[in-house]
């Protein structure tokens, strides 16, 4: 193996441990260099994740996990640092390492206190890595709690609050929200993880032997039916899934726009990967037990959020809710058990990631020039700010599922799933169809909001107040010009992420009973 | 009887130390408040490394029991007495400029410090009830000094009387369960009792028992043993509230888990429940009390309160990993309260306050302190990668392997409660208003041990294995796990 093949998962969680380290140890006062130095990790971290990704090799016969690293850690107890990716986590690392370049790079525009903002978000990104990369149990409970502590005070130092007709939404509130309540949910998964370790009991936390052991009725069909929930709910409500979402639109609104990016982009996506590394891969009698309450609250997430989302009149509770929304649709896929929607759910993790993402991006910018996200107020932005709103359109129209962008090909095999699970009601009912059909009634609620909020704010009646707005800074340009590329890419050419994705959702689905 | 003495240096050096730093008091009458302050906190500091290595060294490999069953020198005892002795010093370096304009009599803090090291190293040891009782008072008594010694405070004085007043009545219950134990077994060294109490077990030894456990329970700060905890906190001169809370619940812990291992486990499996039920009682009051308090030294009791709930765990579990989760747990949050402690007496000992609402602001004014602080904040909550993550992690696993699934649900549901308070720290530190301006500085000799406590939260929290090595050889030694 070569130098990279050995070491690279594991620079990916060193690295940004590493620049946060390097952060602490610099002046408050250099704030151009914080700032240089943690755009110039997120490329390297970009580099490093796209290497990962075009390395993994998806031929027939190959491994499913890949670049497998361990390290002994506690060896009394059997946890190690182990890492792996399979093609599942793949995608994902290559999703993290695109949003963490250009959330560094819009970053920039943070002025109070970069360098603590930077060390946050480089203990976020270590954590998001970290969970994508694990194969051990404890590392990626480690990593997943990881990733939440900085939020706190990403959101309630660096946040912005929302002011409604009677009532004011604190910065404050939505980090107490958002992280009380993803600490709550990981409170489930902790019990999980113990009860999995211990039950099956053979001393180890390594997922991968943890799995081999519960195929062979290692864990019993009861245990794996009373985890199951557990872990669809604490890893779930991370996903946004509903009834349990209500932190994420508040989170989102309340955090800047680089963490926004962060949250909504990848961070999301550990609650889905969550389910399918923990609840399909190590309690699989309990995912198909369970897959039909999941399948329903996901078609729920589809169409209650993009109801929600309809009614907002603030920017970023529309895309808070959208993101409600389109994680629904990879709840379902996850629930359909069926090889088809598992994919789909895995590329809309992706491409959901970098869509909104972009949204944040760009609805991040608008408020920092016209300080207001009030839909009613904003009006006729196309006329000055031209980059602004193409960047928007784009995503809007990635969210609404357009042909040729990566939304389409994500939901479209996601809705193929649906109609062709065997999931059932009550033994006898094939919920999928209609729930496929729910999911696809969403994506039309979608496109009216989507549409709606393009025509009035952007191509709206002009209106002179924001005729001043500057549009985006060439920095802003580039970063968001980046996410753009992907959604293209997957749009119209998107075997080489299949390619890589099948071998995995294959593995997982085939240790289904 | 062939006694060999030389296993003993280690408490004679500590007694010699304590003698030294008392009449290097007397012997240098003409020294400012200060410069005498500061010989005898290097005097203290030094003897009690030099101690520490000549330990390590000494005793490494020692497998001793001392004078038929009284003391045991062995890798348990000698793990404790190296955290007593660096709890010490590192008690007396973060409180130098506390003690100088806080303290009434320096000297004798310093000496008590030493002494209360004594105390807690031969409760590490002890291998027989009357020892063990000795032990304890010897701490204790250092304690009750300690706690008065704050200059013009009446709360520090009302602290005091309270906790020799409840100190004495937790003894005399103690020493009464001794005697019922005695009087029912005719024995007290732990490892010949196991037996003989298992063979007698009824009501007089179950009454005995539970006496000397509730005494035991006391120094733990237990519930409902513990509602001296919060005043004796808020009373005491900061470096000893640390001192009670680290120190003090170490030795008690060390203790509690040698006697109920070794003494208490062919019996144990009776009331495993009751201890169960107790420790989360002790975990819940402990929680949720902290909810409310404004009171930063009051927070830091009720948590100590909950922590101990935790700890107890790897007790009760009644196995080697839990035991082996406990003494990780114990070692991490050493590092992390002392971290907490050393941030509130540097506060206090610039500022004078110590509500939590005057810690507004804190990171604008010392990045350094709000940093090390919210780490340890995190750390008791057991977020990673400090060390309450992993230690926490391991004794809510060994709950699941003795069969208590549901104890372990509701600690890390009071973990999860207790995120609210740690939090509320963070939260004022970093987004309330300083109701003053004006940067806090540390001097560089006072940062250093506080970057010490901050290092060792994280290297706790990212790479346990040295320590849990250290746990697991320590562990190997109890009788039940030979």
């Amino acid at each position: 193996m070569s130098f990279a093949e050995r070491h690279v998962l594991e620079w990916l969680i060193y690295l940004p441990m590493l620049t946060a380290a390097v952060l602490v140890a610099i002046p408050a006062a250099w704030r151009t260099t914080a700032r240089w130095v943690g755009i110039g990790s997120g490329a390297l971290l970009m580099v490093g994740s796209a290497w990962v990704f075009i390395a993994f090799d998806y031929s027939a016969g190959a491994e499913t996990f890949q670049l497998i690293k361990v390290y002994t850690w506690l060896e009394s107890v059997g946890i190690d640092f182990r890492l792996g990716v399979d093609g599942i986590a793949a995608p994902m690392i290559l999703l993290t390492g695109i949003v963490a370049l250009t959330g560094s790079v819009i970053a920039a525009n943070v002025d109070r206190d970069a360098k603590n903002y930077y060390i946050l978000l480089f203990v976020l990104i270590a954590g998001v890595y970290g969970t994508f990369a694990s194969i051990d149990l404890f590392f990626l409970f480690f990593f997943y709690e990881l990733a939440i502590v900085p939020m706190f005070l990403l959101i309630a130092v660096w946040g912005s609050s929302s002011t409604f007709a009677d009532f004011v939404r604190t910065k404050e509130y939505g980090a107490l929200k958002l992280v009380l309540m993803i600490v709550a949910a990981s409170v489930l998964v902790w019990i999980a993880i113990i009860a999995i370790y211990v039950w099956v009991d053979i001393g180890t936390f390594d997922i991968l032997r943890l799995r081999d052991a519960v195929q062979d009725g290692g864990l019993s069909s009861g245990a794996q039916k009373t985890l199951f929930p557990l872990v669809m709910v604490g890893f779930g409500l991370l996903a946004g899934l509903w009834p349990f979402h209500t932190w994420s639109p508040d989170g989102h609104v309340a955090a800047p726009t680089s963490v926004s990016m962060l949250h909504a982009g990848v961070l999301m996506k550990l609650g889905a990967f969550g389910i399918i590394r923990v609840g399909m891969t190590l309690l699989p009698e309990g995912m198909e037990a369970w897959a039909v309450v999941l399948f329903i609250l996901g078609t729920v997430n589809v169409v209650y959020g993009a109801i929600s989302a309809m009614s907002q009149t603030d920017l970023k509770y529309v895309i808070g809710y959208s993101s409600v929304s389109h994680m629904g649709y990879v709840i379902m896929g996850i629930a359909t058990l069926d090889s088809i929607g598992l994919t789909g759910a895995t590329l809309q993790m992706f491409s959901h990631g970098i869509m909104t993402a972009l949204f944040f991006a760009v609805v991040g910018a608008i408020y920092e020039r016209a300080h207001t996200r009030d839909t009613l107020i904003l009006n006729g932005l196309a006329a000055k700010m031209g980059w602004t709103t193409a960047f928007f359109v784009i995503a809007g129209l990635t969210s609404l599922g357009l042909p040729g962008l990566s939304g389409f090909i994500a939901e479209v095999l996601v809705f193929i799933g649906a109609f062709s699970s065997e999931v059932t009601l009550a033994g006898t009912f094939r919920a999928g169809p209609l729930l496929g059909a729910l999911g696809i009634l969403g994506a039309a609620i979608t496109a009216v909001y989507i549409l709606r909020l393009v025509a009035r704010v952007f191509f709206g009646q002009r209106d002179p107040q924001w005729d001043a707005l500057p549009d985006l800074t060439p920095r802003e340009i580039l970063a968001s010009g980046a996410l753009v590329i992907p959604l293209v890419l997957v749009g119209v050419w998107p075997a080489p992420f299949l390619d890589v994705i099948r071998p995995g959702v294959d593995a997982i689905l085939g240790g289904l009973p | 009887m062939q006694v060999d003495f030389t296993l003993l240096i280690p408490e004679f050096m500590l007694a010699g130390l304590g003698v030294l730093v008392l009449v290097a008091d007397f012997a240098v009458p003409w020294a400012s408040r200060g410069a005498k302050n500061g010989v005898l906190a290097a005097l203290t500091v030094l003897g009690l490394a030099v101690t520490f290595v000549v330990t390590l060294w000494m005793q490494w490999d020692t497998h001793e029991i001392l004078y038929e069953h009284l003391i045991y020198v062995d890798r348990y005892a000698l793990l404790f007495k190296a955290l007593a002795m660096a709890i010490g010093a590192v008690i007396v370096l973060i409180s130098m400029e506390y003690v100088h304009t806080r303290i009434r009599h320096v000297g004798e803090f310093y000496t008590l410090i030493v002494f209360a090291v004594l105390g807690a190293s031969l409760m590490a040891g002890a291998a027989e009830l009357l020892t063990a009782y000795i032990a304890i008072e010897l701490l204790a008594f250092c304690l009750y000094v300690l706690v008065a010694l704050s200059r013009g405070d009446s709360r520090s004085s009302e602290a005091a009387v309270k906790y020799i007043l409840l100190g004495a009545i937790s003894s005399a219950v103690m020493l009464f369960g001794i005697a019922l134990i005695y009087g029912a077994i005719g024995e007290t060294g732990f490892r010949r009792s196991e037996l003989l109490l298992e063979a007698v077990f009824g009501p007089t030894v179950a009454l005995g028992l539970a006496m000397f456990v509730a005494g035991l329970g006391f120094k733990l700060s237990m519930a409902p043993f513990h509602l001296w905890a919060p005043d004796v906190y808020e009373g005491a001169p900061t470096p000893v509230t640390a001192l009670v809370s680290v120190l003090s619940k170490a030795a008690a812990f060390a203790l509690t888990l040698r006697f109920l291992a070794e003494a208490g486990r062919a019996t144990l499996e009776e009331w495993q429940l009751a201890l169960a039920i107790l420790a989360a009682l002790t975990m819940t009051v402990g929680t949720f009390t902290a909810l409310v308090q404004d009171n930063i030294k009051r927070l830091l009791a009720y948590s100590s309160v909950a922590q101990v709930g935790f700890v107890l765990i790897g007790i009760i579990a009644l196995n080697e990993s839990g035991a082996r989760a406990a003494l990780l747990h114990i070692a991490g949050y050493s590092f992390t309260n002392l971290a907490a402690f050393a941030v509130v007496i540097a506060v206090e000992a610039k500022t004078g306050k110590e509500r939590i609402a005057d810690y507004a602001g804190l990171a604008s004014r010392s990045p350094f302190l709000a940093m090390v602080m919210a780490s340890a904040m995190f750390s008791l909550a057991g977020l990673p990668i400090f060390a309450g993550f992993v230690t926490k992690f391991l004794l809510f696993t060994s709950a699941v392997e003795g069969g208590l699934f549901w104890l372990m649900v509701i600690a890390v549901v009071n973990s999860l409660v207790s995120l609210y308070y740690y939090l509320r720290i963070v939260r004022e530190m970093y987004v309330g208003e300083p109701a003053e301006t004006g940067r806090l500085r540390l001097p560089i000799a006072a940062s250093i041990p506080v970057w010490f406590l901050f290092a060792g939260t994280v290297f706790v929290g990212v790479y346990p294995a040295p320590l849990m090595d250290a746990a697991g050889a320590a562990v190997g030694v109890l009788a039940p796990f030979l």
